[in-house]
């Protein structure tokens, strides 16, 4: 069990260290990798966690499809010259510097106080599990969010085209 | 993953706590909207992270991938529509500093 905690913290010092140097990187680019690697490790964590469907789900489309989209959206709009490259660097570096230090300060708090979570020993599933899997729950508990989904996936759908439609 | 399995739940906790307060120092701060909408999706992580975790405190995992998923469908769509709102503000102004976008007009 002590190596089931070990590897937990591990993962979680990775999560939190890769999605500081997210936001704080410099390059978009950098910061939209460091986004899918964020995605890649919660994947792991849900793994761990029993989820291994929402973790497969995390990690094809979070990070797969939205690096993708990131990556597009970085190469159509980053038009910096160099001059403007500096200022965003030193504007960046001066907007950031401590937020690592406010994430540390934060985490030694957080870990000092008594949260209402539970234990760091504390068992995390006490109630019985459910016995239904998730294909039961996704179309017969919740079909009306299929059909939501559905409806949200068109719109965003059409919400693009509309963006993208040349005015004549 | 049993009953019987010990997990550091106040670990979890924390970083949700942490995750949420990355993400919205990023946006906070931030004037560039790409760097907000990065900031926006760890946000969602530590969404995602707590439905993980609350699904397995009360032993409904299915329930809470299932709640997931939708979560994901949701997080794709609103960033491509966020991503092509970036790209038209783009062409139209030539800038993604919100800064410089002040103008509300139309």
């Amino acid at each position: 069990m002590v190596d089931s905690i070990g590897i937990d913290i591990v993962l979680i010092l990775l999560l939190m260290a890769i999605s500081v140097g997210t936001v704080i990187t410099i390059r978009l680019l950098r910061a939209a990798v460091g986004l899918a690697l964020v995605s890649a490790l919660l994947t792991i964590v849900m793994y761990r966690m029993g989820a291994p469907v929402a973790a497969v789900f995390e990690l094809s489309v979070c990070a797969g499809l939205i690096l993708v989209i990131f990556i597009s959206t970085i190469s159509l709009t980053q038009r910096l010259t160099p001059d403007r490259i500096i200022h965003v660097e030193r504007e960046t570096l001066r907007r950031f510097w401590f937020l690592p230090i406010i994430i540390v300060v934060i985490a030694v708090f957080l870990s000092q106080v008594n949260l209402p979570v539970g234990d760091a020993a504390a068992p995390i599933a006490q109630a019985p599990p459910s016995p239904m899997g998730v294909r039961e729950v996704l179309w017969n508990l919740r079909h009306m969010d299929l059909i939501g989904q559905v409806i949200i996936l068109l719109a965003g759908a059409f919400g693009v085209l509309i963006l993208f439609k040349r005015g004549k | 993953m049993g009953d019987t399995l010990i997990q550091p739940v106040w670990l979890y906790g924390v970083t949700v706590a942490l995750l949420m307060i990355v993400g919205l120092y990023c946006i906070v701060v931030t004037s560039n909207l790409i760097r907000a909408l990065i900031g926006l999706e760890i946000i969602m992580k530590a969404v995602t992270l707590l439905i993980t975790m609350v699904g397995q405190l009360t032993g409904n995992t299915a329930m809470a991938q299932s709640f997931v998923i939708t979560l994901i469908v949701i997080e794709v769509v609103l960033m491509i529509v966020a991503g092509g709102l970036v790209i038209s503000i783009f062409r139209k102004y030539h800038t993604i500093d919100v800064r410089v976008l002040r103008n509300l007009k139309g």
